[in-house]
């Protein structure tokens, strides 16, 4: 499973001449950066890093928040028809997204907020924060009640209430959503691709997906871009392994 | 919350925090798939006012046999991203837990499992990179490996050939997506109770017998949610296409939902895309049901 990352390591540190002449499997002569460096500059790597760091962080926390008040609707309030409102929201998570991206690019076009960060940043705050209430709602239905009837007593009123009671105790599950939904808005393509044409405004996904459609890079450069736009999330993976595979597993179990 | 009339007053009371949630949720989820299912009824460029057609676009569907083959193609992406992995990750789970933990400990098996899920993190399109780069037809990995150990003679452009393309396709995406069941089933075996195992060793059952008696219908919940799972993922096998290899050659790996792209944004056959993309979600959603009503079933015969 790991040799893949191991060759892509090896090429991304060769010299396009080293590469021709000693093959793929070969281990590096020397550290040579160039490729990675050339590649670098000529995506503008930094910038598309910093819009995928900006996209996925907005919608992490965004996405949390959103859940955070739909499942305080529905698990806390268990407001009327929830199950209606649980299913619909499901299903903004199962749908395909191809049934809703050319709907979405015109509105974004009739809006004026294509080619827009902030629009892909509304688009994966609303899906993502489906799961995420899907989830929430159903931890928060086990919540306590007494713990909500003592801070009533004592005279807190529902705000008060979500954000003194509620979210304290919730919090380790708002802590895996927020890592997944950073993953999964940093791993997401075609919306992203649709949206973010402009080179100012891409992600990390999208700059090396669209560079490897055009079939312009030689071997060592796609090794270099390969490596780049892995090493992100190894470093983030490695961080949060664990919060990652609670997650996982927590959301399993629930079905 | 005595009376029922005020526990109703008192429900009330949370609906507005349920209002942006709806509001967003409208926009962005909502008028879009209605707005999708409507155009799929229509004849539109993208541009200019679309003019209704009726049912045409499902009947030229019925035809197209492209968009039949983009389904067959499916079937066999279901195998490669949801029923290999899900076979492969509960033997997988099963050796990790079962030997590897009991002979060299638990950081050895958690080590091993961590390594195969990374590339489950990794963006799809970045897996894509690397195996289209490793696949390559001249000085690629697999090749240069290929004749290094003698079979030089089976070297080839793995995504280039119409006969290997979506095999090729397939091998990446079980690369991609063991990592998910494996990590799913670890977890469900560690609910399973361990005197079942020893009865099963005292009765001198074999591992696999262990496997196939034991470890299958205790974690069968956990195998119905990954292959629901990943079957629908399967079924929005976009970014894995686009970068691998655009539905080419000549059509060989095609798929609806790169088939529905193709009509939206190349052909600008808007009409015709939508009608695709609502068929993919009619299969999404029958899928679910069919998933959902067997998981029930199953549920039920346990009580």
């Amino acid at each position: 499973m790991l040799i893949p990352f191991a060759v892509v390591v090896f090429n991304a540190l060769k010299t396009p001449a080293e590469y021709t002449a000693n093959g793929p499997l070969a281990p590096p002569e020397g550290l040579h950066l160039e490729g990675i460096r050339d590649f670098w500059e000529r995506v503008g790597f930094g910038h598309v890093l910093l819009n995928s760091l900006l996209i996925s962080g907005s919608v992490a926390v965004l996405a949390v928040l959103l859940s955070v008040l739909n499942a305080y609707a529905l698990g806390i309030g268990r407001i009327k028809g929830r199950m209606w409102v649980l299913v619909l929201l499901l299903m903004a998570n199962t749908l395909p997204q191809e049934s809703l991206v050319y709907p979405l690019y015109y509105l974004a076009n009739q809006l004026g907020l294509y080619d827009t960060r902030v629009s892909v940043i509304i688009v994966f705050t609303v899906i993502q924060s489906a799961f995420g209430t899907y989830l929430l709602s159903s931890v928060m239905s086990a919540f306590p009640r007494p713990l909500l009837d003592a801070a009533r007593i004592d005279g807190a009123n529902r705000w008060q209430i979500l954000w003194r009671v509620v979210v304290p105790v919730v919090r380790p599950t708002l802590v895996v959503m927020l890592v997944f939904f950073f993953i999964w808005t940093w791993n997401e393509f075609l919306i992203p691709l649709i949206f973010l044409i402009s080179n100012d405004n891409q992600t990390v996904s999208v700059a090396l997906g669209v560079l490897q459609g055009q079939r312009l890079m030689d071997a060592t450069m796609s090794s270099a871009a390969a490596l780049l736009g892995l090493l992100p999330t190894v470093v983030f993976y490695l961080i949060f392994q664990r919060t990652l595979s609670r997650g996982l597993t927590a959301g399993a179990i629930k079905e | 919350m005595t009376t029922g009339s005020s526990t109703g007053r008192h429900r009330l009371a949370y609906l507005p925090y349920l209002i942006p949630g709806l509001l967003l949720f409208t926009g962005v989820i909502g008028v879009p798939f209605l707005m999708n299912t409507g155009t799929s009824f229509t004849e539109w460029a993208g541009v200019g006012t679309p003019t209704w057609v009726g049912l045409d676009n499902y009947r030229e569907l019925a035809t197209d046999g492209e968009f039949w083959a983009s389904f067959r193609h499916n079937a066999l992406v279901i195998v490669g991203m949801a029923i290999l992995p899900t076979m492969i990750g509960l033997v997988l789970a099963s050796v990790l837990t079962d030997l590897i933990d009991r002979h060299f400990g638990p950081r050895a098996a958690s080590a091993l499992r961590a390594c195969i899920y990374l590339p489950q993190v990794l963006p799809i399109v970045i897996a894509g990179i690397v195996w289209s780069w490793l696949l390559a037809p001249e000085n690629g990995a697999v090749n240069v490996l290929l004749g290094a150990i003698g079979l030089g003679s089976l070297a080839h452009d793995w995504l280039g050939d119409p006969a290997t393309a979506l095999w090729s396709v397939m091998g990446v995406m079980v690369w991609i997506q063991i990592g998910f069941p494996l990590v799913i089933f670890m977890s469900g075996l560690q609910r399973v109770d361990p005197s079942l195992y020893e009865a099963a060793e005292i009765d001198g059952a074999s591992w696999a017998q262990r496997f196939w008696y034991v470890t299958i219908p205790q974690i069968r919940p956990e195998i119905f949610v990954v292959l629901l799972w990943t079957t629908i993922a399967a079924l929005k096998a976009f970014p894995h296409i686009f970068v691998l290899t655009r539905g080419g050659p000549g059509g060989a790996t095609n798929v609806p939902s790169y088939y529905s792209y193709v009509h939206f944004f190349e052909k600008t056959d808007v009409g015709y895309g939508s009608a695709i993309a609502t068929v993919l979600t009619l299969t999404v959603i029958a899928l679910t049901i069919v998933f959902l009503r067997l998981q029930g079933r199953e549920l039920g015969e346990e009580r």
